[in-house]
């Protein structure tokens, strides 16, 4: 190990200080990004269209150039020590770009070499069999469907051995198949030592997925969190209680507690702040019995990283 | 050096070429052959020769400049424009690869193109025209510098352009032009005194020259002008191309 990745922030492999970016035209995308990615980890990037995900990724790989700001990945500085950061990375674009004229196994054997790496028929092999397009090998790019498109992208991105992966957006535009197998391919990845960093708007596939979630709106990361932290912070908990006879009105001693009556007039449903000091729960339920309201049954739901998104990206606007 | 990933694009862009091989081959040997049969055969019977050279022959040099140059502007543009095109050079972007190795695996395969064309054309018009080198090592020597330099320079183009009619633009409007003024169906000297000193501004004068002069030791300006031009025309390109990537013109965001 080299005195650099000593220096290296325990269990950070990719660090992302005050990130900017300016496009053009004089578009702030980034505006002042921090974040670690920890080694092995899946962190899923949240955020919706246009928040600035892609242009990040961008700038990691080298595809875009920062207007000021440092990364680090594994210790090297992505801009001055390029060649040992790209060499660890691998990227699966938004974008379909493909050289439609290419057969599969051509794409992928170039990809790997031109990643500097020496010639391993094998691999590629591997790589093309766990994406089921060993069958297709010698299709040419053009003839095959967006799916398969992705997944000719994704075995491009895994030719060179990479230790870190970017996917972004893998999932747009991909049938259910195919996600099944990215994702078990994801956790493979994972379980091999692989960090990978995901973009999406999907919030399902953040839940499903992701060990950290970094929400990302209008170039700014508003927060990183442990995805059961976050879900446990920000997450607010409804009681349903199912009545044991129908009610017309919610009765004017509980209004109070902000009940919600279902149409049929046979449940109630109360909402309360898991991180509150008082639920609240205790004085509904003397309110209640006080009121003579008895119920059959009663379950509690917690709230969605979808209600939890909507909720933060409301409060960033 | 990063040589598995200069081989790959090499590599790439070979195979590309590969794929086409029947009209990227066919059609600069069959232009050159109506060149030879319409100003070698037809005219050339009527002109007497040039500073005693057959006049089909002494077409040969400037025919082959033109060659190299179209080619290897047109090959190395369209290398790197069509990745840009249909976004695939995320993938370059994104590799371990340093400018210099990006250079080498396009501006390679272009060069080694018109290298490849020079010589079949070379051969065709062998058997239409006597020909003779007289000097074999500046003639090899121009014409991989030749075609090393115009495929930097239309390397430049194909980053330069952001459309298809871009590509075609200067090959067009200035290449062609200035070939067909360069010497390459006459002597600079066949020429009155004013107009004989304008060709001198046209840098391609300088190169039809050099390379005639490798062939039958005739020249309208110094050889070692000539070939210190093409030096600084490849110095010139290869800055260029440098500052490029270094600060990401046109092919970074
Ligand atoms: N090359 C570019 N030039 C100018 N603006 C851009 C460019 N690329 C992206 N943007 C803008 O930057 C913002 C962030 O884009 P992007 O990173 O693609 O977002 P996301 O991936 O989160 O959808 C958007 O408003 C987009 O329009
Ligand atoms: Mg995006």
């Amino acid at each position: 190990m080299s005195s650099k990745q000593d220096r290296n922030r325990a269990g950070a492999i990719i660090s992302i200080a005050r990130l900017r970016k300016v496009y053009a035209p004089g578009f702030e995308a980034l505006k002042g990004v921090d974040l670690d990615i920890k080694r092995g980890e899946i962190f899923a990037l949240l955020g919706p269209n246009g928040a600035g995900k892609t242009t990040l990724i961008n700038i990691i790989c080298g595809i875009v150039n920062a207007s000021s700001g440092k990364v680090t990945v594994d210790g090297f500085d992505h801009a001055t020590d390029y060649r040992p950061v790209r060499a660890m990375i691998g990227l699966v674009p938004q974008e379909l770009a493909t050289d439609l004229f290419e057969t599969v196994w051509a794409t992928t054997t170039f990809s790997r070499g031109l990643f500097g790496k020496p010639p391993n028929p094998a691999h590629i092999e591997k790589v093309l069999r766990e994406l089921s397009l060993w069958d297709k090998k010698d299709a040419k790019i053009r003839t095959l469907s967006g799916g398969m498109k992705r997944r000719v992208l994704i075995a491009k991105a895994l030719s060179h051995e990479p230790k870190i992966l970017f996917l972004d957006e893998p999932t747009a535009g991909v049938d259910v198949e195919l996600r099944k197998d990215m994702w078990q391919i994801v956790r493979g990845l994972r379980d091999s030592g692989v960090t990978i960093i995901l973009t999406t708007h999907y919030i399902e596939e953040a839940e499903e997925m992701a060990d950290r979630i970094g929400v990302i709106t209008k170039g700014e990361l508003i927060v990183v969190e442990e995805k059961a932290e976050l879900m446990r912070k920000m997450g607010k908990k409804q009681l349903i209680l199912q009545l044991a006879s129908k009610l017309d009105a919610v009765p004017p001693a509980l209004a109070a507690h902000n009940l919600q009556l279902s149409a049929d007039g046979l449940s109630l449903t109360f909402t309360f702040d898991t991180q509150a000091e008082r639920t609240g729960i205790t004085s509904l339920l003397t309110d209640l019995r006080t009121e003579g309201i008895t119920f059959r049954d009663l379950s509690t739901k917690e709230n969605s990283l979808e209600d939890i998104f909507v909720d933060l990206v409301r409060h960033a606007a | 050096m990063n040589w598995h990933a200069v081989n790959a694009i090499y590599g790439f862009e070979m195979s590309r070429w590969g794929r086409t091989l029947l009209t990227s081959v066919l059609s600069p040997v069959l232009s050159t052959s109506l060149y030879f049969i319409v100003f070698g055969a037809a005219i050339g019977s009527r002109i007497a020769e040039v500073d005693g050279v057959t006049y089909g022959a002494f077409i040969v040099p400037g025919l082959l400049m033109l060659l190299l140059l179209t080619e290897s502007i047109s090959n190395a543009s369209f290398g790197i424009y069509l990745p840009r095109f249909t976004g695939t050079i995320f993938e370059t972007l994104s590799a371990p690869l340093s400018p210099i190795e990006i250079m080498l695996g396009f501006v390679g395969a272009a060069a080694t193109k018109s290298i490849i064309l020079g010589i079949i054309v070379l051969i065709t018009s062998s058997l239409f025209v006597p020909m003779h080198v007289a000097h074999p090592a500046m003639m090899v020597t121009f014409l991989v510098l030749t075609s090393v330099t115009f495929s930097l320079f239309g390397f430049i183009i194909g980053i330069w352009a952001d459309g298809f009619e871009k590509l075609q633009i200067i090959p067009l409007l200035i290449i062609t032009p200035l070939t067909f003024l360069g010497g390459t169906f006459y002597s600079i000297s066949m020429l009155p005194p004013l107009f004989q000193k304008i060709s001198l501004i046209n840098p391609v004068v300088y190169l039809i020259s050099g390379f005639r002069w490798s062939f039958y030791d005739i020249a309208d300006v110094s050889v070692w002008i000539s070939l210190a031009l093409t030096l600084a025309l490849l110095a010139g390109c290869s800055a260029l191309v440098w500052w490029i990537f270094k600060t990401g013109y046109r092919i970074k965001a």
